[in-house]
């Protein structure tokens, strides 16, 4: 289980849709994630996936990964060396894909978060606490748990099918 | 006593075998387990490196070509070659390029009935809710994870009461409703919750209006939105299917964490501006600005009674097309083109100089059909307008009624569609 993430804050805005952090008419060409991460949010800026540095780590306002489903959204952001996304909120099917693949999904208040800040990131059983080292403050989120800590644990849902071809967790009244 | 239960709630109950209610996280069987193009190849390639070798029950997975219908490149061609390959090998259900969009071709055949749950790997699955049935989108991997062990794991949703009331318009548009009531919750207003409709409004509505709602309400975060079963759901199934319908109610007493109220009565006909679906004003206000592509179709727009609202008000404009506008009509499956080659719509808008794409998403998601020029202004009976979502991130989309599509498309610029161009006080 990974407990701690360090990396420098990319800052981006509310509303990130999955269409912003890659085209459907890129996917639509390849499904190959060492091609389209180089396009990775270009709609946004152009310039962005060029600048990616090796400890980066997303940090949206709210409702990041809303519209499409489109699962290539969080595999993309992983292939770019991105390990962690924080928001004040997410989009209830990029959470799950980002969970499913590995890709370590922040909920906490984000809106002291800049550009450029170094961030240390303490995923505890009970909370989640992010440590903005250059603004000195730190802000809170609720831990993810149960079945999601659980694939998230396992190495994400691969893993976690491969093992028994199940659920581990049967339905308990 | 039984605790009183939401439509969720009854039908999470039912599909996982166990008492489910807001907040439990609960193990459910769906019905039926839906891909797309555009999700299904990861999908398999989550499927195989799973270790799966077999699905959990073939009788309830299906995959629709949609996305890229046609290919237009050896790609997307090869996507669909091992979409076919995988659904012929293991005995799911295809619907191939031109049968339209997956959760329409569910509803329209029959397949989506009352009290069922429906996972897609398309956000826009949640369409199917309009006919009493908990429909949600997922991703490849939960769609890979739910062939091989016939079960999703889900939340069981906190719902949203959204009530009907007032009498409706007869030109007033469902799209126009549904984009007020996105703007009323917010793109995130409904995260993580269901929503169902309730009120005497919902009877003014038929069944091809309530997908326009269930659709809209992915845009403001649903995770299902459900309509009650009633008369309307079960003349609209009758045709389609002999399975009997045993409608899903909510129970007296049942929790809700919100109840939003929308008065038909009052409202006029609306416009998303670019670029997002909860940009809505009044359509009066954004009269005059130009338009240069007008797209009539989607999972959204573009069933029969859209485009017979669209054509009404361009035969009643005189039928000519403004100097410069394209006009490009995708019907949403090959049931709608059927009908509309029929009953003479489709061979109206040829006359009229529209363009008239294979059944499928279309120009929606700039992954088939007609891509927007630079800089250009496209109204959109579709869903999403987000920046670069037809393919040019150059172009700006405006999403509106059918009608109000068609007045632009005679116009020139965007008007009312009730008559006059020049806005109303």
């Amino acid at each position: 289980m990974i407990r701690s993430i360090e990396g420098r804050a990319r800052r981006l805005g509310d509303n990130v849709n999955t269409d912003y952090i890659i085209a459907s008419t890129r996917k639509r060409d390849t499904l190959d994630e060492a091609i389209l991460k180089h396009y990775l949010l270009e709609t946004i800026d152009p310039g962005f996936a060029a600048s990616i540095g090796p400890d980066d780590l997303l940090v949206g306002g709210r409702n990041f990964g809303c519209g499409s489903a489109m699962e290539i959204a969080a595999t993309v952001i992983l292939a770019a060396g991105i390990r962690a996304v924080l928001a004040t909120s997410f989009s209830r099917t990029f959470y799950r894909n980002a969970v499913n693949n590995g890709l370590i999904p922040v909920e906490c208040p984000t809106e002291a978060i800049r550009e450029g800040d170094r961030l240390s990131i303490a995923l505890a059983d009970d909370a989640i606490t992010v440590t903005d080292v250059t603004a000195r403050s730190t802000a809170q989120g609720p831990p993810i748990s149960g079945i999601m800590l659980d694939i998230l644990n396992a190495g994400g849902l691969v893993a976690y099918v491969r093992q028994s071809r199940q659920w581990l967790a049967p339905n308990a009244q | 006593m039984v605790t009183p239960r939401t439509m969720s709630e009854k039908i999470l109950s039912a599909t996982s075998g166990r008492v489910a209610m807001a907040g439990d996280i609960v193990f459910c069987k769906p019905d039926w387990v839906l891909g797309t193009d555009a999700s299904s190849p990861m999908a398999i390639a989550y499927f195989e490196a799973m270790g799966g070798t077999r699905l959990a029950d073939p009788s309830r997975v299906a995959f629709a070509l949609d996305h890229y219908s046609p290919p237009t490149r050896p790609e997307t061609a090869a996507f669909h070659a091992q979409v076919r390959g995988f659904a012929g090998r293991h005995g799911a259900t295809l619907f191939d390029v031109g049968e339209g969009i997956s959760h329409q071709v569910l509803c329209e055949r029959g397949m989506a009935r009352p009290g069922m749950l429906v996972i897609g790997a398309d956000s826009h699955t949640v369409t199917c809710g309009a006919l009493n049935l908990f429909a949600t989108g997922v991703g490849s991997s939960d769609l890979a994870a739910a062939m091989i062990t016939g079960e999703v794991w889900l939340r069981v949703p906190e719902t949203i009461r959204i009530f009907l009331v007032g009498e409706r318009a007869p030109d007033f548009a469902a799209k126009d409703v549904a984009l007020a009531m996105v703007a009323e919750l917010g793109a995130e207003g409904a995260n993580y919750a269901a929503l169902e409709f309730h009120g005497p409004g919902v009877a003014a509505f038929p069944l091809e209006d309530r997908l326009v709602f269930s659709n809209l309400a992915v845009e403001a975060g649903a995770k299902a939105a459900l309509f009650p079963a009633d008369g309307k759901t079960e003349a609209y199934l009758s045709d389609r299917t002999d399975q009997g319908v045993e409608p899903v109610e909510a129970d007296i007493g049942a929790r809700y964490v919100r109840d939003v109220t929308i008065d038909l009565g009052e409202l006029a006909p609306r416009i998303a501006l670019p670029h997002s679906p909860e940009h809505v004003v009044p359509l009066v206000d954004a009269i005059g600005t130009p338009i240069h592509m007008v797209f009539i179709g989607t999972c959204t727009g573009g069933r029969v009674r859209d485009f017979h609202d669209a054509l009404r008000v361009l035969e009643r404009g005189g039928g000519t097309l403004a100097s410069g506008v394209q006009l490009v009509v995708t019907p949403a499956s090959g049931e709608v083109r059927q009908r509309l080659t029929e009953d003479g719509t489709l061979a109206a808008f040829v006359a009229m100089g529209a363009t008239v794409t294979t059944p499928g998403c279309g120009a929606c998601c700039g992954t088939s059909g007609v891509i927007p020029g630079d800089r250009m202004n496209v109204l959109s009976t579709a869903n999403r307008n987000f920046k670069a979502r037809m393919g040019n991130a150059t172009a700006s989309i405006y999403l509106a009624s059918p009608a109000a599509c068609a007045a632009a498309a005679l116009s020139g610029c965007i008007s009312d569609p009730r008559g006059s161009t020049r806005a109303r006080p």
